[in-house]
């Protein structure tokens, strides 16, 4: 079974149509890459899958399970996690504490959140994740005070805390320096190995071709090709989608 | 009948002072992400100017006006944004809403300690005697309060669809990091938008001054009805906030005849409850999508 | 929280021997204080630490001194009309929480403001429940079997138990995985829901619980006036209480205690000079948000650390909660 299934997904703003008839399934373990122009709906596509916009039309399963509109903090229940283009962060709060937040909503009911302190797991696992990022020494900082680089690694490690059957990563090399491209790309087919799916927009086409086995191209809101980098490097229609018009 | 009439007329003619009021608050809203908790003592200062100029240094009536808007818009216009609003809005919305409040004190507690505590009477600008059209009585006060506070804001309305300043407010308005980017001086025009704002309540303490009494402290209700006004009317837009403040005037003055003190707010109260249940944006103000 | 801790026991001991040495008017103003305490507590929980903008805190006031008043006259024990007060200021606390879920935040702060003036003009009306203008007099205080808290100072103990309740209880809730969700709300909202914390539950109950204090808050009122009536709970007074959370600084566990001390007393120490005390206070105000726009507490953190760095060599830097 799939672990994430789009069908035909639509997704309009007045008249603009951001996504029409989007249709494409990622198979549990698979690192996929989502590419095309701007402005063709790549992140419209994550934003609906993860709620944070409501599709006009169309479905989304995770793991056979229709979860097509429901909101944010309910797809993230099922085990989808997400990083943004423009890095959301939570600017007031320490590094720890961001990685907590993103911890905390996963297990456990309202209440029991209230009452229970205890945090010593959580506060391990979010450590452990730190280190393996590389920023485990700024653990104590507010978020606003890192670099950008360093707040990408945050972004990323807020992602996996949950430990997530399903990670969304929105262009996560933009703006980044190849050294730290590198760190990237490495973390992530080493957890990539270690079992966890992925699905990237990237506009690197260096990166997405070396880091995808498998290719999905975008154009103005429609899927007009899939295969493997090579099939796709070929692929007239993305040529395109790229440089024509 | 001719009753009603009357007293919807009286209605409409303190409504267009609540009207000017609300108007000037929803600018400062607008360009600005101002809430002027201040803006009923926006009022009652230039009625005291006006008291100053007209009645104690017996300027001419054209001339006291003049200054009275000259002042306030000094004062309470490029004063308060350069001095208060370039450096507080920087901190969000809430640290200026403290500043507005404390203004407002300020304003309102100077006025009755250095001027006086008793309310000033302030001479008729119409004259108060009862016209008859038709088989309705009503007087030139009313009228001319009507007519006056229409070409204001008829003016305000064309200055804002029809110059190129007007339409830069609106640009900000609608969003602010676009308008930069397209080359508007957002802060300079924010300056403008409190003079204007400024001018505003000097014209409406102009119409009030002769109704209600100067006194220090009417600045209190005066602003609660600016805000009732835009709730009800409309935050977002200014036909909005004219909206209100007509409704306002209305229902006050209807309320009070028809209605027994005992539940005189009834009808406010019922305005107020379905506006928010069912269009919370107000009744001809906009829903925005995004903030 | 070790940081925590040390001062707030301070000022409770404080608190406890003061009233030994206070003139009737000065227990007053203390009394008050505390019950103000108490109010910002539940103000600066809503729209401190959650974000949301409150502006009909005197409403959910008005439950409590309503509700004692009200069941006082009918000699209904004051702990009985307290907790009615409390669980009618929580509902509509959670009333108020669903247009927080709906309005961007300048409509919640005109949906708030409606109804604060909705309360108030009920208020005024309902003449054969509220007494409308004139109100209600003499609100009977707490008593429990033969003892009574009639005296000032027994019942400035008893607010300062449920002060002290209070403060223990709101700790206690804002460093629990609540607090840190109330947190992540404030600062970014839309990457909150997206790591799972559910806006609907979390801002329901940000309203629900400060409205709650309140109404504890305005329980406490009534009988320290003796007296109320609808124009103690104008928008004013919730403009006054949040003057108090932003003066004393938002979303730090000690702002509103700072805060609602310096807008009690403030214009009580200034009262000495005469008509122009409100002035001063009115400029003191407008000078605190020009070069402390963060609160007071700025200063109480500057103190610290100051204090801090004479007795230890390294400083964390760690953000104070």
């Amino acid at each position: 079974m799939a672990l994430l299934e789009i069908r035909n997904l639509t997704k309009h703003f007045f008249r603009l149509s951001a996504l029409s008839g989007v249709s494409l399934s990622v198979e549990p373990g698979e690192l996929l890459g989502v590419i095309g122009p701007n402005g063709s709906g790549k992140t419209t596509l994550f934003n609906c899958v993860t709620g944070v916009l409501a599709p006009s039309g169309g479905h989304v399963l995770i793991r056979g399970e229709d979860i097509t509109g429901r909101s944010p903090d309910i797809v993230y229940q099922r085990g989808v996690a997400r990083t943004f283009q423009l890095i959301q962060l939570f600017p007031e709060m320490t590094v720890l504490e961001n990685m907590l937040v993103a911890a905390q909503e996963r297990t456990g009911t309202l209440l029991s959140r209230l009452v229970r302190r205890e945090e010593t797991r959580e506060t391990a696992r979010a450590r452990e994740l730190l280190e393996f990022l590389g920023i485990a020494r700024l653990e104590d900082n507010l978020a606003s005070n890192l670099s950008y680089g360093q707040q990408k690694l945050l972004d990323f490690g807020m992602a996996l805390m949950p430990d997530p059957q399903l990670i969304l990563l929105d262009e996560p090399m933009a703006g980044v320096n190849p050294t730290m491209i590198k760190n990237l790309m490495g973390h992530i087919l080493e957890l990539n190995g270690r079992g966890y799916t992925f699905v990237v927009i990237e506009h690197n086409m260096e990166v997405v071709m070396s880091l995808c086995r498998r290719i999905v191209v975008l154009s103005q809101g429609e899927r007009i090709a899939e295969g493997t980098p090579a099939e796709i490097a070929d692929n007239p229609l993305v040529l395109d989608a790229y440089f024509g018009r | 009948m001719g009753d009603f009439v009357q007293l919807t007329i009286a209605g409409v003619s303190i409504g267009a002072i609540y009207a000017m009021t609300a108007i000037g608050f929803v600018l400062l809203w607008q360009t600005s992400n101002t809430i002027n908790f201040a803006q009923g003592e926006f009022v009652v200062l230039p009625a005291f100017a006006m008291v100053l100029f007209f009645v104690i240094l017996r300027f001419p009536f054209v001339a006291a006006v003049l200054a009275t808007v000259i002042v306030s818009t000094l004062l309470l216009g490029i004063g308060v944004k350069e001095l208060l609003v370039t450096r507080l809005l920087k901190m969000g919305v809430l640290p200026l809403v403290i500043a507005t409040i404390g203004l407002s004190l300020l304003i309102r507690y100077s006025l009755q300690q250095f001027w006086t505590p008793l309310a000033l009477p302030f001479p008729a600008i119409f004259s108060r005697e009862p016209i008859r059209l038709g088989t309705v009585i009503v007087s030139l006060e009313e009228i001319g309060n009507i007519l006056f506070a229409a070409v204001v804001i008829g003016a305000l309305q064309l200055f804002i669809t029809r110059t190129k300043l007007g339409r830069a407010m609106q640009a900000v308005a609608q969003n602010r990091a676009l308008a930069s980017v397209l080359g508007i001086n957002v802060g300079r025009l924010v300056t403008i938008t409190f003079m204007l704002n400024a001018a505003l309540t000097a014209l409406a303490a102009i119409l009030i001054a002769p109704v209600y009494l100067v006194k220090y402290d009417i600045g209190v209700s005066l602003g609660l009805k600016a805000f009732y006004a835009a709730i009800i009317g409309g935050f977002n837009q200014i036909r909005g906030a004219l909206l209100g403040g007509l409704l306002v005037g209305v229902v006050e003055t209807l309320s009070a005849a028809y209605i027994s003190s005992h539940f005189r707010d009834a009808f406010a109260l019922v305005i107020l409850i379905a506006v928010l249940l069912l269009k919370p944006e107000g009744i001809w103000g906009v829903k925005e999508e995004w903030a | 929280m070790a940081r925590g801790r040390w001062p707030l026991v301070a000022v409770l001991a404080l608190g406890l021997l003061l009233p030994l040495v206070l003139d009737q008017y000065k227990l007053y103003v203390l009394s008050l204080t505390l019950v103000y305490v108490i109010l910002a507590i539940g103000l600066n929980l809503t729209l401190g630490y959650a974000g949301q903008i409150s502006l009909c805190h005197a409403a959910f006031m008005a439950f409590g001194s309503y509700a004692v008043a009200i069941l006082g006259q009918h000699g209904v024990p004051f702990e009985a009309g307290l907790a009615l007060g409390v669980v009618l200021a929580f509902g509509w606390g959670l009333v108020l929480g669903f247009p927080a879920l709906q309005v961007k935040h300048h409509y919640l702060a005109m949906v708030t403001l409606g109804f604060n003036i909705i309360v108030f003009l009920v208020l005024r009306n309902w003449e054969s429940l509220t007494g409308g203008s004139f109100g209600i007099s003499s609100v009977a205080r707490p008593a429990w079997g033969p003892f009574s808290f009639k005296s000032d100072r027994a019942f400035y103990y008893y607010i300062l138990a449920w002060a002290a309740i209070v403060v223990a209880s709101a700790y206690w809730i804002l460093h629990s995985r609540w607090g840190r969700a109330f947190r992540a709300i404030r600062e970014n909202e839309m990457r909150a829901e997206v790591v799972g914390v559910s806006l609907r539950n979390y801002k329901l109950m940000a309203f629900a619980i400060g409205a709650a204090y309140a109404g504890t808050g305005g329980a406490l009122f009534a009988p320290l006036l003796g007296y109320i009536d609808p124009g103690a709970f104008t928008l004013d007074r919730s403009i006054q209480f949040l003057m108090m959370v932003v003066l004393g600084g938002l979303g730090r566990f000690e702002g509103p205690l700072i805060g609602a001390l310096v807008v009690t007393v403030l214009p009580e120490v200034l009262r000495g000079s005469e008509g122009l005390y409100l002035i001063i206070y009115a400029l003191s105000v407008i000078l605190m948000m020009l070069f402390m726009p963060k609160g007071l507490v700025g200063l109480w953190d500057l103190v610290w650390r100051f204090s801090k760095s004479a007795t230890s060599p390294s400083t964390s830097s760690a953000s104070p909660r």
